[in-house]
C-alpha cells in the first residue's frame, strides 16, 4: 500500500481551500477586543469621571479609595508612592480583566485573533512550534477558577451599586429618596449581563456538579449544574454582551459626569 | 438537468504529491457531493478512490475536505454550496495519503488502543447487576454518538499543523476519555494519563472540533473542559489539593 506521508500537503501560513470568509470571524474580535482593551486602559487612567450622584462606573467598582463619595476607605492614601500614578480602577480591573484574559471562551477566540494559533479553522498557521496550555506561559490559564471566585463577589458589589444607584439625593431637601434613573437601568442591565457571563463560567459549571460522575445524588448540585449549564449554552453570547455593556456603563456614567448628557429621572 | 465542476484531488500514481483535476459533471436535485464523485467515477476517472459505505452520515467513512471545510461528502447538498465555481474535494490533511480521497486513518485505531477501558465498580446488587440514574447516563450519553468519522482530529490544529500525533490524543480520544471518566459507573482514573500522555494541555480550545462534528457533539464544552477542570484540580490547584490531604 503507498502512503504519502501527510507533510507532503501542509500549506504555509493562511493558505487554504476554504472559500469562504473565514477571516471575518477572527477579524472581529480582533477589532473588538481591541476596541475594548484600548478604552478600558484609557478609561483606567482617567481617575476622573467615573461617577455621577448615586451611578458609578463599573471600571471603578467597587471603589476602595478615591475621591468620590462612593470610595470605601476616603481618598488617596497618604502610602500611595508619588512616581505610580493613581486611579481607583487600576487597584481592581487586573481581576475582572484576569477573569476574561483566562476565560475558556476568550481563551480560543484571542489564540485565533490575536496569536493565529490557527488563525481559523482548516487555515494554514504561521508558525511550525507549539507548546499549547502544556507547558509555561499558558499553562497559568489554569488559574481561571481563582479569577472566578474574584469576579463572582465582584458581581455582588456591582449589584449593590445598582442598589445605591436608586437613591438620589434631593437638592433643596438633601435628603435621599428612592428613584430610577436611565443610568440605573444601564447599570442594572450591565450587572445582569455581566451575572450571565459568570455564572455561565465553564468551571463554576465544574465546581457546582460536573466534578461528579453520580450527579444526581446531589440534588441541589444537579439544580446549580442545570442552571450554569443553561447559561454556559451562551457563553460566547453572553461574553461579548457584557464587555460592551460594562463599556457602555461607563460611557454613559461619564458623559453624564461630563455634563456632556443629561441624565433621565423616569420617577 | 444543469452542469457543476469539481476540483477532485487525485495522487499521482507511484506516490507522487498529487494534483487537482477539473470534472464537470451533470447534476440533479437533491445530490450530494458524495453523489457528484460517484457520477465523476463512472463516467469519468475509474480509478478515482474514495471510501464510503452508508450514505446516510452513520458510518463516518466519506470524510474529505470540501471546499476546505472538513465534511462528510454523504450529508453535504449540491445545493448548499456555490456551484458557480469548482467545488473544491480533497482528502483529510491530517492523515497519510492512500489515494486520491482515501486516507489512512489507523493511527486513531493505534490511539484508542493504547487508553484505558471501561472498568465499572463492583456490582450493585447480589445478582451482579448496577443501578444508575439516568441523569447521569443522559450527560455521557451524548458522546456516544460519535461516529468516528476523524473530521475532528483533522481540523484539529495541534494534528493538522503541529504533527503532535505522537504526544496529543486529539479531540476524538478526548471525546472517549470523556465518555469513560464521567461515567457512573466507571472506576478507573485516567487523569494521569490525560496530562502526561494523552496531551490534554495542547487543547487550546479553538473549538474546530465542535464545528465540524457532523452529530453536533459539544466536543470542547462538554468533554474536553470538563477534563481540562478535573486535571486542573488534580495537578495544578493547590486549595483542592489541599482540602483533599485534609478530607483524605
Amino acid at each position: 500500500m503507498q502512503v504519502i506521508p501527510v507533510t507532503a500537503v501542509h500549506r504555509g501560513f493562511g493558505q487554504t481551500s476554504r472559500k469562504d470568509a473565514w477571516w471575518a470571524a477572527p477579524l472581529g474580535v480582533f477589532l473588538g477586543l481591541s476596541a475594548f482593551v484600548v478604552y478600558a486602559t484609557w478609561a483606567a487612567f482617567q481617575g476622573e469621571h467615573y461617577h455621577f450622584g448615586p451611578y458609578l462606573s463599573p471600571f471603578y467598582a467597587p471603589e476602595l479609595w478615591g475621591a468620590s463619595p462612593h470610595a470605601w476607605f476616603g481618598p488617596k492614601p497618604a502610602w500611595w508612592p508619588a512616581v505610580v500614578p493613581f486611579s481607583p480602577a487600576l487597584l481592581i480591573l487586573p481581576f475582572p480583566g484576569g477573569f476574561r484574559f483566562t476565560c475558556y471562551y476568550y481563551r480560543g477566540a484571542y489564540y485565533k485573533a490575536f496569536w493565529a494559533d490557527p488563525p481559523s479553522c482548516a487555515v494554514g498557521e504561521p508558525r511550525k512550534s507549539y507548546l499549547g496550555e502544556n507547558s509555561f506561559p499558558l499553562i497559568l490559564q489554569n488559574a481561571h477558577r481563582f479569577f472566578m471566585w474574584v469576579a463572582i463577589i465582584f458581581i455582588g458589589f456591582l449589584a449593590y451599586d445598582v442598589w445605591v444607584a436608586m437613591w438620589f439625593t434631593n437638592d433643596t431637601t438633601g435628603v435621599k429618596e428612592f428613584g430610577l434613573g436611565v443610568g440605573t437601568i444601564v447599570l442594572a442591565v450591565n450587572v445582569g449581563l455581566l451575572g450571565s457571563y459568570t455564572w455561565g463560567c465553564h468551571v463554576l459549571r465544574h465546581v457546582v456538579g460536573g466534578r461528579k460522575d453520580e450527579i444526581s445524588k446531589s440534588p441541589v448540585c444537579d439544580l446549580a449544574y442545570s442552571c450554569v449549564t443553561s447559561l454556559n449554552v451562551r457563553h460566547q453570547l453572553f461574553a461579548w454582551c457584557s464587555l460592551f455593556s460594562v463599556m457602555g456603563a461607563d460611557v454613559y456614567v461619564r458623559l453624564c459626569s461630563m455634563g456632556i448628557i443629561t441624565d433621565l429621572r423616569l420617577f | 438537468m444543469s452542469q457543476a465542476t469539481f476540483r477532485i484531488w487525485r495522487s499521482e500514481p507511484g506516490g507522487g504529491a498529487g494534483k487537482f483535476v477539473d470534472y464537470t459533471t451533470e447534476i440533479s436535485e437533491g445530490m450530494v457531493v458524495l453523489d457528484a464523485v460517484h457520477k465523476v467515477q463512472a463516467e469519468q476517472a475509474p480509478d478515482l478512490a474514495c471510501r464510503w459505505n452508508c450514505k446516510a452520515g452513520k458510518c463516518g467513512s466519506c470524510s474529505a475536505e470540501i471546499n476546505g471545510k472538513p465534511r462528510l461528502m454523504c450529508m453535504s447538498r449540491l445545493n448548499s454550496l456555490d456551484l458557480t465555481e469548482p467545488v473544491t474535494v480533497e482528502p483529510m490533511r491530517t492523515f497519510p495519503l492512500i489515494k486520491d480521497l482515501v486516507t489512512d486513518v489507523s493511527w486513531n485505531f493505534r490511539v484508542k488502543k493504547g487508553l484505558k477501558k471501561f472498568k465499572p465498580r463492583q456490582p450493585d446488587a447480589a445478582d451482579g447487576t448496577w443501578r444508575m440514574a439516568q441523569r447521569d447516563v443522559d450527560r455521557v450519553q451524548e458522546f456516544r454518538k460519535c461516529i468516528e468519522c476523524f473530521l475532528c482530529q483533522d481540523v484539529c490544529h495541534v494534528l493538522r499543523d503541529h504533527d503532535k500525533h505522537e504526544e496529543f490524543i486529539g479531540p476524538r480520544f478526548l471525546l472517549y476519555s470523556a465518555a469513560l471518566e464521567m461515567h457512573p459507573l466507571d472506576s478507573d482514573d485516567r487523569l494521569q494519563d490525560l496530562k502526561d500522555q494523552n496531551g490534554i494541555g495542547y487543547c487550546n480550545i479553538t473549538k474546530c472540533c465542535t464545528k465540524v462534528c457532523p452529530e453536533h457533539i459539544h466536543i470542547t464544552d462538554n468533554a474536553i473542559i470538563p477534563l481540562k477542570e478535573r486535571v486542573v484540580d488534580r495537578f495544578y490547584d493547590p486549595v483542592t489539593r489541599l482540602l483533599r490531604m485534609i478530607t483524605g
